[in-house]
């Protein structure tokens, strides 16, 4: 049977292993990936079928981990490499931003490195410090990388499908919140291109932009704001780079007004890159300036906080509320 | 190629590297493997050792003489603005022949930005090397043609490449090694070390070169370690040497001895080539701020190219028309090399906008399209 009824870890689990079973060049790396099968269990039992060889518990060291990588890449393999939690990261920043991200471009197009960075990502996990981050925007800045986020255990298998088979490198962000919501997942479906957003609800009044995590919440927005008679339009983004600006573009044309939602800060965001965009190319269909829901400049705050920190419904409805107030 | 017995180790096989170089030499100053001295003498040592026939010994010496001839000419050119900026490997040239030559085919080789003798080595044209240096491109080879990997900037980065790639090797079941390619400053950055770390808890088939020029643009290398560097090896696990770096016949050996170390699965070296950087980290440096000219007139004493002619001629290994014949060489390829940068064009604007993705990216088609519009619409004025 090709339809399951799947958590998003498990849809990722199942997806890493098809992509070992379909691609000998395929690898799995990281701390913990093997035995223990990941913090979060998401490569539970990969090693085990596939061996050490294949599915490979790196020092703990995620420079190395990436640097390395590039090398295998080099050499013709397909890494899918995890970071165990968003802000651990960053010690492999230089080598993702220097080296990953230019190497295609660096070598005129005769270098090509298909490298997946598998990043769970964003808050309300009641986690410590470093645990709870949002750094997209820092990856989608830097032209060479991909950039992108599934929100349900379907797009969970498939776009990491997708990113696997890419030529390109690919930084995919894991919802780790919504790690076991559950959703229909047909491993035999011929799936959508990469990089396209996907109305997740249709609505006439405002359009709710997401991806991740976020989803979820705006969904669940738009089911209280109809109880008040208000119809909103979410689109699931999918991809932080290339962002699906046609799309959004389609929606707002029709809906006249746009919010952004998005865990990560406002400042700099994603959603400032949309707004900018949007504005320049649905100037006279916009009812509204487009507003945007996020976390604030400041640091991750302390677990007991992140629930002021974050959006949620009624941060959300709040500015529906403002939006449709102009 | 043989790839079945490739990987099982050979015990024995080599004593190899690293295994006597720590003992000290009477000054306190660790042992250089040294096979042929400043003035010209061969000499023996109890763990290496070459045998080479005058042709061979020609080949090293044309390396060498070409290679500072082709840097030499590159730093002229700009001087006269044909190129922003080169790095020179001055006084290098032995290192560089040196392990480069004991790389087979198969090898891959990763490098800095100074590694001008070891791409010649490696069969990659001199004149591709300067397209990054004029401002070009920023790679113009292709590092499959001859397994020698673009020039790397931010220093230390490539060694966790070569580590990887070396990984790769060993899962492919085969005998070729990897050499990285790094100097006594990149030796402090963090990726070196996890370099170390990686290639010695996967066995990984990798040579880590370091050339220790003793000055990381101003910094000596004493603002970059307490220990000399190759000993550094011993805390992670593998073998570490230090070779006379302005001796191509020990570094040629050692370089084989490592290199035939990780064919057989013995895992990673760390080679210490102890040389000296004559010239300024790059045409934009002022290395009379911070070093004396007495300690380069030092090195002067100890030239790579200059000892091997007073072997050749002593014992009568190329006569006068061979000199001879490698001058006029020597000038053409200075000519060729002139010619070649002078004429190289400026690419096409729209170069700005290739290769970023190898499947395409809708932002870059966008901006792409964009940008065309905007030069062509001063076409379009000039009517």
């Amino acid at each position: 049977m090709s339809v399951e009824k799947l958590s998003i870890a498990k849809a990722i689990n199942a997806s890493l292993r098809t992509a070992l079973e379909n691609d000998p060049k395929v690898l799995i790396m990281g701390e913990d990936v093997g035995k223990l099968g990941g913090v979060f269990r998401v490569t539970d039992g990969l090693q085990k079928d596939f061996g050490e060889d294949r599915v490979i518990d790196t020092p703990l060291a995620e420079s190395g981990i990436v640097g390395t990588a590039i090398g295998l890449a080099l050499r013709g393999y397909r890494p899918v490499v995890e970071i165990q939690f968003d802000g651990f990261v960053f010690p492999a920043y230089d080598q993702i931003v220097t080296q990953l991200a230019k190497m295609h471009a660096r070598s005129l197009g005769k270098v090509k490195l298909p490298v997946v960075i598998r990043i769970p990502y964003g808050g309300a996990i009641g986690a410590v410090e470093h645990h709870s981050e949002s750094p997209e925007a820092l990856f989608a800045h830097v032209a060479g990388l991909k950039v992108i986020s599934p929100s349900n255990a379907s797009d969970a298998y498939w776009m990491l499908q997708q990113a696997i088979q890419s030529d390109d490198p690919v930084i995919y962000f894991e919802p780790k919140r919504r790690y076991h919501d559950k959703s229909e997942v047909d491993t035999e479906a011929i799936p959508g291109p990469l990089h396209t957003a996907r109305v997740a609800r249709e609505g006439t009044d405002l359009t709710l932009a997401a991806y991740g995590p976020m989803v979820k919440t705006c969904l669940e927005a738009a089911a209280a704001a109809a109880e008040e008679g208000k119809s909103l339009e979410v689109l699931d983004l999918r991809s932080m780079s290339p962002i699906d600006f046609d799309s959004i573009q389609a929606s707002v044309e029709r809906t006249r007004r746009l919010v952004v939602v998005h865990e990560a800060p406002v400042f700099y965001g994603s959603g400032a890159e949309i707004a900018a965009r949007i504005t320049e190319r649905c100037f006279y269909h916009l009812e509204a300036p487009v507003l945007r829901v996020g976390g604030y400049h400041a640091p991750y705050p302390p677990s007991r906080l992140e629930d002021e920190y974050l959006p949620g419904l009624d941060r959300v409805l709040d500015a529906v509320d403002r939006a449709l107030a102009y | 190629m043989d790839s079945t017995a490739a990987r099982k180790p050979r015990r024995g096989s080599s004593k190899r590297a690293g295994t006597k170089a720590a003992k000290a030499a009477p000054s306190g100053e660790p042992e250089l493997v040294q096979l042929l001295t400043p003035e010209g003498e061969r000499v023996e040592h109890p763990d290496y050792s070459i045998d080479l026939s005058s042709e061979e010994l020609r080949g090293l010496y044309r390396d060498m003489v070409l290679t500072r001839r082709f840097d030499a000419e590159a730093t002229t050119l700009q001087r006269q603005g044909e190129l922003g900026l080169w790095a020179s490997l001055l006084g290098q040239e032995a290192a560089q022949i040196g392990s480069g030559r004991a790389t087979r085919d198969d090898d891959y080789v990763f490098p800095t930005y100074r590694e001008h003798g070891v791409a010649w080595c490696r069969g990659v044209d001199p004149t591709n090397l300067l397209g990054m240096f004029r401002g070009v491109n920023h790679g113009g080879w292709d590092p499959n043609e001859n397994n020698f990997h673009l020039y790397t900037i931010v220093i230390g980065s490539q060694a966790l490449h070569a580590t990887g790639y070396a990984m790769g090797v060993a899962k492919d079941g085969v005998d070729s090694a990897v050499i990285a390619y790094f100097g006594d400053g990149a030796s402090s950055q963090g990726d070196v070390a996890e370099a170390f770390t990686f290639s010695a808890v996967y066995n990984a088939p990798v040579v880590f070169f370091c050339q220790n020029n003793q000055w990381a643009i101003s910094e000596p290398t004493d603002r970059q370690t307490r220990v000399p560097l190759y000993q550094r090896a011993q805390g992670y696990g593998f073998p570490g040497v230090r070779v006379d770096g302005n001796d191509v016949l020990a570094v040629l050996a050692v370089t084989k001895a490592a290199l035939d170390r990780a064919r057989a699965g013995e895992g990673p070296t760390l080679v210490e080539a102890f040389t000296y950087r004559m010239g300024a980290h790059t045409t934009s440096d002022d290395p009379t701020r911070y070093r004396r000219d007495e300690e380069r007139e030092l090195w002067e004493a100890k030239d790579p190219i200059l000892r091997l002619r007073t072997l050749m001629e002593r014992e009568g290994h190329a006569d006068e028309a061979f000199f001879t014949a490698l001058e006029a060489e020597s000038d053409a390829l200075a000519k060729r090399v002139r010619d070649v940068v002078r004429s190289m064009p400026d690419p096409d604007h729209m170069a700005i906008f290739e290769n970023i993705y190898a499947d395409g990216h809708a932002l870059v088609d966008e901006e792409r399209a964009q940008f065309a519009a905007y030069q062509a619409s001063f076409a379009e004025e000039s009517r």
